[in-house]
């Protein structure tokens, strides 16, 4: 099997990230339609997280369904007023075959979400899914549901890749899914330690790569690029340094997040937090499926659309700051977007509780014009700076 | 069922009008007394209330989405989204959560009479905002917040059933957690669950499951035999709130009754219906009379819904309860009733295609509103696939269940005018 992204082999630092944030901006999708002429098969799920490592050792491609910034022009009329964009795109790059799926699969994450696998189900052939990831973690037996569930969900990949999934083939999927975890967390760190080594954009994109390729293929790319960006000569500069919370589901379009990289150090982020929601490695065992299942509720991250009693998401969005060391927050929702604009109040009182400074802003991912956004933002940091 | 009492007709007819506007009546009062007084009472929602639980622990529940659309119906929404938006909420989100919020930071008062705070909060994951809106009363008022998890369909045509690996994976873990549920409620209220209590509250919810369903079974007579978007919804307001009650159960027996009569006498609900037709989403409470006006003026009425199918949280169904293994029956029940509940939002055109031919309809009418991505966000589609289904015509008109703001009734009446003489020249055609 060739590789799927091979633009960046050879090159210096500077220019492998160009490339990476072409591939990224890329609306036309090549490394999917890479992967599907050499004859393989493509899973899409729908944001925030999947356990891609069922499909991975199926021998499919796990690819994120995160929208893209195209116009919903067949997308439109299957849907009415008052929607956030990613469903919109998500079914355009759908409907007009830029992303040719065998399987589909969403999580009930929000009202809108928790249609989609139907309304695919309506316009393609292939099998579309729910994945009840347990809303109510806290049960005693969810983890042990959620294993059900997880066996449930590979049946389901097995019939669409024809092939049966071995203990061994998923736990060695764990392990490159390890791997990529560890290195996703090291890129991290250099923005929290040391973000003038990395621009914002340019660690989206790196993360952004990881739906869209093999994971053994990414932790290619992660293992070169992480020393080089390491040993880069970069100075420090005196900017605030600002956490982003907000792009869980929708992506906020890249050229944003440049603009905000431009005028502080954005240290953290839940930015694609699907691709990095586990946070330890998932033990191998001799039943994989359950070590996925109490990883997702004992080991991972959080977000608005899960609630969980023992994590409390404006507290670990405190721990975030202070982790980052950071001295501000930039509170995002994707517009119509109704557990994000519900968690901003949430957020917006735990931080004023704090006295941490924060700035309150919507998105859209196909958003064009940021004269005015910028200039909000650098308005804000000024303040802050000579506060 | 128990036996009721006979009346002559002129007492039958309209009885269960005036009566779920009285039991409507009764209930606001006793949340009253019950915030006066200080007392305990559980938040909960239409789409898996488990009343059955609550009520065995002899906890006065209250629906935050009842309570809202009552602002909406006495048209004072506005004040209360106000007050929500001016806290942080944003004009985007679900209408009655910011209506709720609004009553929160008044205290509890509201139209109908003062809200008691929860003690309690039980949910299920039917729809997500459930969680979100939990969640600002669980940091508000620092109470238990239960989410029951119950896992819908997966797959189009592919519901699951009794005995297969999937269904049952999914069965203990309702179960589960309704043990859980239990647990907690014994720790708020401090008394001991008491399973033959709950076997007779069972009993009674079987009571309103079974007169549920057979009222939506009755319309189909011609004419009709209620309003299945204003008369329904009285008669949901009590299947919820009443649901597990002897009151309950006494009133669908007695509502049965009545639409036995009125199928018998052929008393219709319109006289002169014309136009028989589906009703898809959530009301206008806004303009709440009116709107169903602007199709009763032509001769149509509404026989049936999917409102009366998902706000009952599935009652629709009809699952009686087995008493002999009260909480295995009470996850199964609520697995099948709630995933049915969930089913009329996402995966309803086969359903509505059956529905259309048994009831004889003329036309369906969707209304996807701003407030409610659960419902609303899969309605174009789904009218998309049965237009291909069916010839039946169908008309879709965008508007709010709260937001007054969103609501254009000269438009929606420009629209309806249209429709129904579509409707007319079809049927001269035909």
């Amino acid at each position: 099997m060739s590789e799927l992204f091979h633009e960046w082999r050879g090159k210096p630092i500077d220019e492998i990230l160009y490339e990476c944030r072409e591939m990224v901006e890329d609306t036309s999708f090549p490394t999917i339609n890479r992967w599907r002429e050499q004859g393989n098969k493509v899973a899409g799920h729908f944001q925030v997280y999947f356990p891609e490592e069922i499909i991975d050792a199926a021998g499919m491609l796990p690819v994120k369904m995160r929208g893209a910034p195209v116009e919903p022009t067949s997308a439109d009329s299957h849907f009415g007023s008052y929607l956030c964009s990613i469903l919109k795109t998500s079914l355009e790059i759908s409907l007009d075959k830029r992303v040719s799926l065998d399987l589909f699969i969403s999580h009930p994450i929000c009202d809108a979400a928790r249609n989609l696998a139907a309304i695919w189900g309506r316009n393609f052939d292939y099998p579309c899914q729910i994945l009840y990831l347990p809303q109510n973690p806290n049960s005693a037996h969810s983890a042990t549901y959620l294993r059900g569930e997880y066996d449930r969900m590979k049946r389901v990949v097995e019939e669409v890749a024809g092939r049966k999934i071995t203990t061994e083939q998923l736990n060695n999927s764990i392990e490159i899914f390890n791997t990529n975890r560890k290195l996703m967390r090291e890129l991290y760190e250099i923005k929290r330690s040391t973000p003038w080594l990395i621009s914002a954009e340019d660690a989206y994109s790196l993360v952004s790569l990881a739906g869209l390729i093999p994971r053994q293929e990414h932790n290619q790319l992660l293992e070169a690029v992480l020393p080089l960006i390491r040993a880069r000569n970069n100075k420090p500069e005196d900017r605030i340094r600002v956490v982003f919370e907000g792009g869980f589901c929708e992506q906020p379009p890249i050229d944003l997040i440049r603009i905000l990289g431009r005028s502080c150090y954005l240290v953290d982020d839940d930015l694609l937090i699907g691709l990095r929601y586990i946070i330890e490695d998932i033990p191998t065992s001799d039943d994989p499926l359950y070590s996925l299942a109490e990883s997702y509720i004992e080991r991972s991250s959080y977000s608005p659309v899960q609630h969980d009693n023992l994590k409390l998401k404006e507290a670990m969005l405190l721990e975030r700051v202070k982790n980052a060391n950071a001295g501000a927050v930039i509170v995002a929702a994707a517009k119509m977007c109704e557990p994000g604009l519900e968690e901003q109040v949430t957020y917006t009182y735990a931080l004023d509780d704090e006295d941490i400074p924060y700035f309150v802003s919507e998105f859209e991912e196909n958003m064009s014009s940021f004269e005015q956004l910028e200039m909000q933002v650098d308005t804000f940091l000024e303040n802050l700076l000579f506060m | 069922m128990s036996k009721v009492e006979t009346n002559n007709g002129s007492d039958i007819v309209g009885r269960g009008n005036r009566d779920g506007a009285k039991l409507f009546r009764d209930w606001f009062t006793e949340l009253n007394a019950t915030a006066e007084s200080g007392g305990q009472a559980a938040y909960v929602f239409v789409m898996g209330s488990f009343n059955e639980i609550l009520k065995t622990f002899d906890l006065p529940v209250v629906f935050p989405e009842i309570n809202s659309l009552q602002t909406a119906v006495r048209r004072v929404a506005h004040e209360y989204l106000d007050e929500a938006e001016d806290y942080g909420y944003s004009p985007d989100i679900c209408g009655y959560v910011k209506a709720d919020v609004g009553t929160q930071l008044r205290g509890g008062e509201h139209p109908m009479g003062k809200i008691p705070k929860p003690s309690l909060v039980v949910l299920t994951n039917a729809c997500n905002t459930y969680i979100k809106w939990s969640e600002i009363w669980e940091r508000m008022h620092k109470v238990p917040m239960v989410t029951i998890d119950i896992p819908g369909t997966r797959q189009a045509g592919q519901q699951t059933s009794v005995g297969s690996r999937d269904f049952e994976n999914d069965r203990k873990y309702v179960e589960v957690q309704i043990r859980e549920l239990i647990k907690t409620c014994e720790m708020v209220t401090g008394k001991k669950f008491d399973i033959d209590k709950l076997r007779e509250v069972l009993g009674h919810a079987n009571d309103v499951s079974r007169g549920w369903k057979r009222i939506i079974e009755l319309n189909k007579s011609r004419p009709s035999l209620f309003n299945a978007l204003t008369d329904g919804t009285i008669y949901l307001g009590v299947a919820n709130g009443f649901r597990g009650t002897e009151t309950g159960s006494r009133y669908f027996n007695q509502l049965v009754e009545e639409m036995e009569y009125r199928a018998k006498n052929g008393i219709g609900i319109l006289p002169d219906e014309l136009y028989r037709l589906i009703f898809v989403g959530v009301p206008c409470y806004p303009i709440f009379r009116r709107f169903n006006e602007l199709f009763t003026e032509w001769k149509g009425t509404f026989v049936n819904s999917t409102y009366l199918w998902f706000a009952s949280g599935g009652a629709n169904r009809g699952f009686e309860y087995d008493l002999n293994k009260p909480i295995e029956s009470l996850a199964e029940g609520t697995l099948f009733s709630v995933r049915d509940a969930m089913d009329s939002m996402f995966y309803q055109e086969q359903t509505l295609k059956e529905m259309s031919e048994d009831f004889g309809i003329d036309g369906i009418i969707y209304h996807p509103i701003k407030s409610c991505r659960t419902v609303s966000t899969g309605l174009a589609d789904a009218r998309r696939k049965l237009n291909e289904m069916t010839d039946i015509p169908s008309l879709f008109i965008e508007s709010d269940m709260m937001d007054r703001r969103v609501v254009s009734e000269a438009q929606m009446k420009n629209r309806i005018d249209a429709f129904f003489e579509g409707l007319a020249s079809r049927r001269k055609r035909d």
